[in-house]
């Protein structure tokens, strides 16, 4: 970088300062949750000793029925992910493409339906949502996975924008002539052509669901269901330590969920620039 | 601008519908009717019967006797809390939020910094939730790795363990203010940078050639520029940190901020039903929160038009 600096670059050494020390405040409560895990007793004289007593815990058969509760939780979030997914992808994404496709003019309709959920607190939604689920509850009974149809609500904004981002991209209309008047039917143009070229967005937008609903803490309380996020609070009373470490996988793995996004999302732009 | 968009694009589903018979026609509308049930069914209905449910008695008559809460003192003190709450932490986010967005100005968008960094904020700003409260529990609760080491360098009775004589600073509405700034600077960062990543290089060559220095650029250009976009990403902040529960709910047991009082509502009858009282309480969520979003979409429109 030249001494010469006429936009808004900042020089070398500033950049550095703010990265750091935000960067280094950022990380702290990172580091302190690792530290927390790997106390073991009491400080003694001042003096804390450390080990993987915690982690180690975990596979004990004597904790079994203490982490009962938590592996559960981890097993309903995983069942709700996975339906929260095929609502984005049977319910969600045909609507967006036929939308595309047949009815522009409903476009905004569909984003402005899409956004709502951002703009209404969790908190808000979930006084409604209980009237609603004592009907839920009557035809498909009580259990976790019913939760996936209000979740699958709260992810509309998250699902909505990266697939929306690809169909801006690719002219879907002009792809689906063209390969009609090729003699393609309609289920090969949907097949073979457009949901290729969407293929970016809709992972990016599946990550993205599967990120939201393993953090959704908010309506599964008020459920009543027992999901990854509840089940951490509870076990936070009774042993904050796992808690703690599953907190800290948690955190790491949605990192790497969405590194991998954005990594997706960056080879597309090198490929089209060469 | 959208709109133009759309008018220009309908010609061509004109054309590529002309042979469809209007009996094929209805056909096709019924592939809108899954996605429209769902959405009636859990969007829709769900938030007529949050902002309605006040409205009525516990014996479904009409009633504006629920409006009363509006009065009570203690549902006003936390709707106060909730608003200083969320204005401070906006505004201290977006402040720390647009420096590091500075910071970032320059380096290779697709470079591992910049995904690093996006990806970080999108983790602590949308799923930290409940995790966040337990980090700080770990960094400034009673027993926490900061708390600790205050306590271990003499100050017995710190900041963090002993705050307005009511215990840990971290259980509190104010110590709420430290959690909530690690969702605000990332969500900052996310909404900011596109705006910052569109001042163009050539205006600041611009500048330089007609006599300007770097403090007229940023005061005559680059900040006029991203006035409408950081006031924005300020509403954005203050929505966001107002409508926030989970984090708050792992850490404070009672109420104090509106979520909060909701849960309270909720919760103390024994019952499980429409609770009226929190039905007002989210209708007033539900006002403030439709003013924000009207001021953020108007200033969002403005701040667009120098992001093409």
């Amino acid at each position: 970088m030249s001494a010469l600096r006429f936009g808004a670059e900042p020089g070398r050494v500033t950049r550095w300062v703010i990265l750091g020390s935000v960067g280094i405040v950022f990380m702290v409560p990172i580091v302190a949750m690792l530290e927390f895990t790997l106390r073991v007793g009491q400080p003694a004289k001042g003096v804390q000793t450390y080990g993987f007593a915690h982690y180690l815990a975990l596979f004990s058969p004597l904790n079994e029925s203490t982490y009962d509760v938590l592996f559960q939780g981890i097993v309903n979030s995983l069942t709700i992910c996975v339906i929260t997914v095929a609502i984005v992808l049977v319910l969600l994404l045909p609507t967006m493409i036929l939308v595309e496709l047949k009815f522009p003019h409903l476009r905004r309709v569909l984003e402005f339906v899409c956004i709502i959920p951002i703009t209404i607190p969790s908190i808000v939604l979930v006084v409604g949502f209980v009237p609603v689920y004592s009907i839920v509850a009557r035809i498909f009974g009580s259990s976790p996975w019913t939760l996936a149809f209000a979740v699958g609500v709260i992810v509309l904004p998250y699902a909505y924008r990266p697939i929306a981002a690809n169909l801006a991209s690719v002219d879907v209309v002009i792809l689906s002539e063209a390969s009609r008047s090729l003699g393609a039917g309609w289920l090969s143009v949907l097949g073979r052509v457009i949901l290729p070229n969407l293929r970016r967005g809709i992972f990016a937008s599946c990550f993205i669901t599967i990120a939201v609903v393993l953090g959704e803490y908010t309506i599964a309380s008020f459920l009543s269901r027992n999901t990854f996020q509840t089940a951490l609070v509870l076990l936070q009373h009774t042993d904050p330590y796992v808690a703690v470490i599953f907190a800290v996988v948690a955190l790491v793995f949605a990192f790497f969920l969405l590194l991998l996004i954005g990594r997706l999302g960056s080879t597309r732009r090198d490929r089209t620039s060469s | 601008m959208m709109m133009t968009v759309a008018e220009s694009l309908a010609p061509a589903t004109a054309t590529s519908g002309a042979g469809v018979t209007p009996r094929r026609r209805t056909v096709v509308w019924l592939g809108l009717v899954p996605f429209a049930v769902y959405v009636v069914l859990f969007l829709a209905i769900p938030a007529v019967l949050a902002a309605g449910s006040g409205f009525f008695d516990e014996s479904g008559a009409f009633t504006l006797a629920n409006l009363a809460a509006f009065a009570n003192p203690q549902i006003l003190a936390a709707f106060w809390a909730s608003i200083w709450v969320a204005a401070l932490t906006a505004i201290v986010g977006a402040v720390l939020g647009a420096a590091v967005c500075f910071a970032l100005m320059g380096t290779r968008p697709e470079g591992f910094l910049r995904s690093a960094v996006d990806s970080a904020s999108s983790v602590l700003a949308q799923f930290g939730g409940v995790m966040l409260a337990f980090a700080f529990i770990a960094t400034i609760g009673t027993q926490g790795l900061l708390t600790r080491w205050l306590v271990s360098m003499g100050f017995t009775q710190n900041l963090f363990s002993h705050f307005n004589n009511g215990g840990p600073l971290l259980y509190q509405v104010p110590g709420l203010v430290i959690p909530y700034l690690y969702f605000q600077v990332p969500l900052m960062i996310l909404t900011f940078l596109p705006a910052m990543q569109g001042l163009k290089t050539t205006w600041g060559e611009a500048n330089a050639i007609l006599g300007g220095t770097r403090f007229t650029y940023w005061t005559r250009i680059a900040m006029p520029i991203l006035a409408p976009a950081f006031f924005g990403s300020l509403i954005l902040l203050f929505a966001n940190s107002f409508s926030s529960y989970a984090t708050a709910a792992a850490l404070i047991d009672q109420g104090g901020i509106i979520p909060l009082t909701i849960r309270q509502q909720l919760t103390s009858e024994t019952v499980v039903g429409v609770s009226n009282v929190a039905g007002v309480l989210a209708l007033g969520m539900v006002v403030i929160m439709v003013v924000l979003m009207t001021a953020y979409s108007a200033l969002q429109r403005r701040a667009s038009r120098w992001q093409r």
